[in-house]
Formats: C-alpha cells, structure tokens, sequence
C-alpha cells in the first residue's frame, strides 16, 4: 500500500478537513513522521522497543483442531499477545515516541472500548509523558475495568457527555481539545483515520503486523502466501496494517465490519472527524450512531484508505451480526483454548460462515488477524451469554 | 418570498464594506437554526437590534469545532426536527435588509453536492458561506460551485496561521475574513488575549476585505475589545446560551443592543 498523495487521499478517500486552527499542526505532524519514518535512529529505537517491551514478534499460530472442523487450514495472528493485549500498541509506541522526538509532553487519545486508552496510558507512564483519555460517558459505564486500569496507569479519563457518550463523541471532544494544546500535546489517534497524515502514520506503525506475518507464512505454507487475509475492520488499523504485508501478493484481502457499524457495507461517502471516507448518515448528512457488541468497532466511518481498497476492488468487505460474534468468540474458545476480543471474533464470525462455501472453498490457507485478547469483555459476554 | 441569485439578495462583501465605510463597527450576530420554535423571531429582531448581517447555523450532528454551548444548541435543533432542507425553506420566508450567511460543517455540504447546496442557499436567500471544516486546502470544489451561485465563501483564519497562508485565505475566501480569537472552540470568554489583537492586525495588513473577530465575544465588553483591533465582531454562545436557558427573544435581543450601543462608542 502506498504514502498517499500529497493531499492525504487515498484515491477519491482522506483529506484534511480540519479548522483552520489545526492546520499548522496537521502539517507539522506529516513533516515529523516522515523524517522520523526516514531515520535509522528512530525506526531502530521503535523496533527496540516494540521487540524487548512490548513483546513483538507475535507469533502465527496454527488453528489445528478448529481447521479441521472447518476443512481450511486456518493461522491466526497473535496480536492479542501483544503487551496491553491488542495490536493498538503498535500504532501507540510509535506516536509516543514520536511525540517525545517533537518534544511534547501530553498525549491526548479517544476510547472506545479502552483498548487504546489502555494502550495510551501505558506508553505515556513509558515515556514520562502525561495522558489524558476522552471516552464516551456511556463507554465509561460500560468499560469500568478499562477506566480503572488507565487510572492506575497515571492517566486522566474524561467522561464525554455529549451526543450518543460513545467512540464518534469521545473523537469530536480530543479534537476540541486539541485544538487549544497542539503546542504542548500530541493527539493520538488510535486508528487509521483523521485528518492527513493520520490514516498513512497509523497504517505505517501498523505494518509491522503484516510483514512479520508475511516471513511467518512463508514458513508455515508450502505455498507462502495464504490463499486469504483477513482481519476485523473498525476504524481499520490492525487490517491496514496486516493487508500492508499482503497487498502485492494473490491473497485475496477481506475486512469484516460490525453489521450494526459497517459503513463500506452501508454507508456513503462523508467527510467526519478530519476525512472523507465511507459513513453511516442520513439523507441530510447527519452522521447516524453505530451499533455493535464490540466498542471497538462502534464507529460510523472508517480509514480513508479501506474505502480506497473497496472500490479499487483489491479489499473485499463483509460484515458479522452480533450473534455470530458471540458464536465465533466461544468456538474459537472451545477449540483453541483461546479467549478473543469480541472485536477479532468478528474476522472469526466470517471464517466460521464463509469456510466450504465458494467464498472459501475447502482447502484453502486464511491468515486471520487476532487483534486482541477478550479479557476485557468476559463481563459483557457473560451477561450476553444469560 | 423566495429569492433568487440575481434577485434582491444583498451582497454580502459589498455590503458589509459599505456599512464600514460610514464608521460602523459590524456586529454579526449567529443563531442555530432550529434552536427554538421562535428562532427566526429572533433573527428579525436581531436585525432591528443592529445587526450588520446574520449567521445561522445550520444544524450537525457532530460539531467539532464547538464549545458545549454551539453543540447544545446543534443537538436541541436536530432533536427537534431541523433539517437543513427545513431551515433554509424557512429562511427564504423571510425579508431581511441584511445579508444571512449560512455557517456549518463539510459533511452537510457534501452530502446534499456542493453545486445543489450552494444552489439551494442562493434561492433562499444566502449570501455567504462558512464551511468551519473546510479549509483553504480542501475549499477549491467549493469555492467554485459557490461562486456559480453567486454566494461568497468565508474563510476563517487562526492565531496559528502563518502571514503567507493568512493571505490567501483572504485573497481565496471572501464576504470577510473571519479571524478568530483563540487555538480553542467557540464559547464565551470573560476577555480576549493577545491573540485576537495580534490575528486581526496580521489579517488586516494583508487584505482590504472586511475583518470580523469570533469566537468569546460574550457581551459589550469583549465586543469592544475585539472591534479596536478588527471591524466588528460575530457573537454567538453569548446569545444561544440565553436561548437554551429559556430567555424570550425579547430578553435574548436585549444582549445585541447592548453590544450595538457599545460598538457606537468604538
Ligand atoms: C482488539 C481490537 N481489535 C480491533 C479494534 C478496532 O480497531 P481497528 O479497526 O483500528 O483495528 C479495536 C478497537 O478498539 C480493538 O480493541
């Protein structure tokens, strides 16, 4: 997958739409990342910590008893093994240390389900640098755990009051306060999405996914390359970052949205949160709430670039319900002794669905993104499961 | 009545430069659309407050750029029903000798095409836009379907902005340049910082187009503040807020007046 051009788009997708106030800062921000991205130094110290921190590479593990119930042979990407437990880790190593090379001293993220508040919250008491978390009052609620282990972590959580109290109002309120600090604070954006260089920065802090996976496939398949990668889509950084590894490959590549926040499956092209992109709305433009188990994929819109890939025809997107979800995440529980995030479950659901038809035929190789462990869900799904 | 592009519909640069021409400070007074069943009440007495010219805004779901205030009012609006379709019927309704700009977010635009938006404005009756979201960068498609319709594209400039980025927003943008007075959303402020004063001298070196101040003018106070650096003001939360609280139009105006009297004094 390609930088963008010097707009931010990706294709007819992306941009910078921002108030002017943010302007200098967006441009900053592209400036910094691509001389950081261009030196050993930093790339050197990233791989360093990403490797002896946060415990990369993770490894493929192959699915046994689960593909032969299926008849694909299906390896799973162990992000969920990735230190806080979700590749968002990644994305948030990079922009710390990004931010501390800038000399700023806050971190400023959104939350959905606090995975990336987690993981925010963790690189800042790594870095010595303050954090503060906006979530959606009603995510607070929700995710009470999460809020907890931020706390504890140092950072402060900021309940958001406004519109739905979830993921889309927490973003709206970090760009808020952004706006007044972007001489002092970092926002990072916990997907690839945002104004320009967001979507490309984040997929790039992503691809280390995709490209250990790529060396792991090659030793794992006789043929090398899997026949299909897939992996779930929120906002889309931990598909963007493992499609990156496969995208001048034959694997076909698939993204699997919520049913109730698929805004490539159902959506139409608007401009949210800094780009234009695939959006749940209505015919007046009003931006419509998600609706999924998962928070993390909660969302109304998604990166730029899987709107690109969508219609460029090289990504095909799907989507799961609710009750496949839930499904997948006890199969793939009861099978492989492994408890994954409701949001992975949904790449899961897909599998569990396509595997002997012609979407999958028998026999075919899937590499599957696990983007994180469920621990943080097991109270949800306990009261789902009743 | 509805008007049409080349009907009786005021220009809005002209028009403001005119009115600055006599030694007037402007005073551009915003009010949500929708906000309440008497909103256009509200506008018309604006007018006959003083008012130099009106922005609505029209309603968004997920207005970034304001203070709780604006997104109070953006939610109380949409909750009760507006539309952008509803509020720019309602405005061609109305005969009014000042120009109305329409202020909102790019998604609206987008949705209803830049060409059909700009259109349904000017048959409405709107003379100017402020795409708060849409900047210089991305303003080009814009800019242009509105220019068609004859509605002039505001650009708004920040504490941030550089001097060459600061003059072609003002060479890009026209109608005025809105300059605003903090790195921080709209709401109301008990003074103004440097910044504003700063913001608006850099702007006023550059361009002869008309400079009004926005963002924290709460009252008279502010408002004249702000009208010794620039030429004239845009107030917004100061009025919607009173709004919310359940102020009558009446008691709502009676803010307007004040500033009106105060900006005399200027
Ligand atoms: C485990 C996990 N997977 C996936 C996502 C969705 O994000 P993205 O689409 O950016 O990978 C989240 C977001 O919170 C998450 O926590």
């Amino acid at each position: 997958m390609a930088e963008p051009t010097a707009d931010g788009r990706f294709g007819a997708f992306g941009g910078c739409y921002v108030p002017e106030a943010l302007i200098p800062a967006c441009r900053t921000l592209e400036q910094e990342f691509r001389t950081a991205w261009a030196d050993p130094a930093f790339r050197g110290e990233l791989a360093r910590t990403l490797k002896l921190y946060a415990g990369r590479p993770t490894p493929v593990t192959p699915a046994t008893r689960l593909s032969a119930e299926l008849g694909v042979n299906l390896l799973l990407k162990r992000e969920d093994l990735a230190h806080t437990g979700s590749h968002k880790i990644n994305n948030v190593l990079g922009q710390g240390l990004l931010a501390r090379r800038m000399g700023r001293t806050r971190l400023l993220a959104e939350t959905g389900a606090g995975q990336h508040g987690v993981a925010t919250a963790t690189v800042g008491a790594l870095l010595g640098l303050d954090v503060t978390v906006f979530m959606g009052a009603k995510d607070v609620e929700r995710q009470e755990l999460n809020v907890f282990r931020m706390e504890l972590l140092g950072a402060t959580v900021v309940p958001v009051t406004t519109g739905g109290q979830t993921l889309a109002d927490a973003t709206s309120e970090a760009f808020r306060h952004w706006v007044g600090q972007s001489e002092t604070a970092h926002y990072c954006i916990g997907s690839t999405m945002g104004p320009h260089p967001y979507p490309w920065m984040v997929r790039e802090f992503q691809r280390v996914i995709g490209e250990e996976a790529r060396g792991q496939c090659a030793e794992l398949l006789p043929a090398g390359v899997p026949d299909v990668v897939v992996a779930c889509v929120g906002g889309g950084s931990n598909a963007a970052g493992t499609f990156a590894g496969f995208v001048d490959t034959s694997a076909q590549l698939v993204g699997v949205e919520a049913a109730g926040g698929a805004a490539i499956g159902s959506g139409s092209p608007g401009i949210l949160h800094g780009f234009d992109s695939y959006l749940l709305q209505d015919d007046d433009g009003q931006v419509l709430e998600a609706h999924s188990v998962s928070a993390g994929l909660d969302y109304p819109g998604v990166g730029p670039e899987h709107s690109h890939l969508a219609d460029s025809g090289r990504a095909r997107y799907v989507s799961a319900t609710d009750d496949e979800v839930l499904h997948a995440l006890r199969k793939l529980a009861q099978t492989e002794g492994i408890l994954a995030a409701l949001e992975s479950c949904h790449a899961l659901a897909w599998v569990l669905r396509a595997a002997g038809t012609s979407e999958l035929p028998s026999g075919s190789t899937v590499l599957l993104t696990l983007s994180g462990r469920g621990d943080k869900d097991a109270a949800q799904v306990r009261e789902l499961l009743k | 009545m509805t008007r049409t592009a080349t009907g009786d519909r005021p220009q809005l640069e002209a028009h403001l430069r005119e009115r600055r021409s006599q030694k007037r400070k402007l005073l551009v007074p915003f009010v949500t659309a929708g906000v309440s069943a008497d909103w256009l009440d509200l506008v018309v007495a604006l007018v006959e407050a003083g008012a130099d010219a009106i922005e609505i805004g029209l309603p968004f779901s997920d207005p970034m750029l304001e203070g709780v205030t604006i997104q109070q009012a953006s939610q109380r609006a949409l909750e009760r029903g507006m539309t952008t379709t509803r509020a720019l019927h309602a405005i061609a309704e109305l005969e009014l000798d000042v120009p109305l700009i329409a202020m909102t977010y790019s998604n609206l635009i987008k949705r209803h095409g830049y060409e059909d938006f700009c259109r349904r404005l000017s048959e409405s009756g709107v003379s100017g836009l402020i795409p708060v979201d849409t900047p210089l960068d991305e303003a080009g498609p814009l800019i242009k379907a509105a220019r068609t319709n004859h509605i002039e594209t505001v650009l708004v400039a920040a504490p941030s902005t550089p001097d060459d980025r600061l003059k072609q927003i003002a060479e890009v943008g026209s109608g005025f340049v809105y300059a605003s007075t903090v790195m921080g959303t709209t709401g109301e402020r008990t003074s103004l910082g440097q910044q504003a004063a700063d913001l608006a001298g850099r702007v006023r070196a550059c361009t002869d187009r008309p400079v009004l101040l926005g963002f924290g003018i709460s009252g008279p106070e502010t408002a004249v503040e702000a009208a010794r650096h620039a030429d004239g003001v845009v107030m917004g939360a100061a009025l919607m807020r009173r709004v919310l609280e359940g102020q009558t139009v009446d008691e709502v105006t009676g803010l307007a007046r004040q500033v009106r009297e105060a900006l005399e004094a200027v």
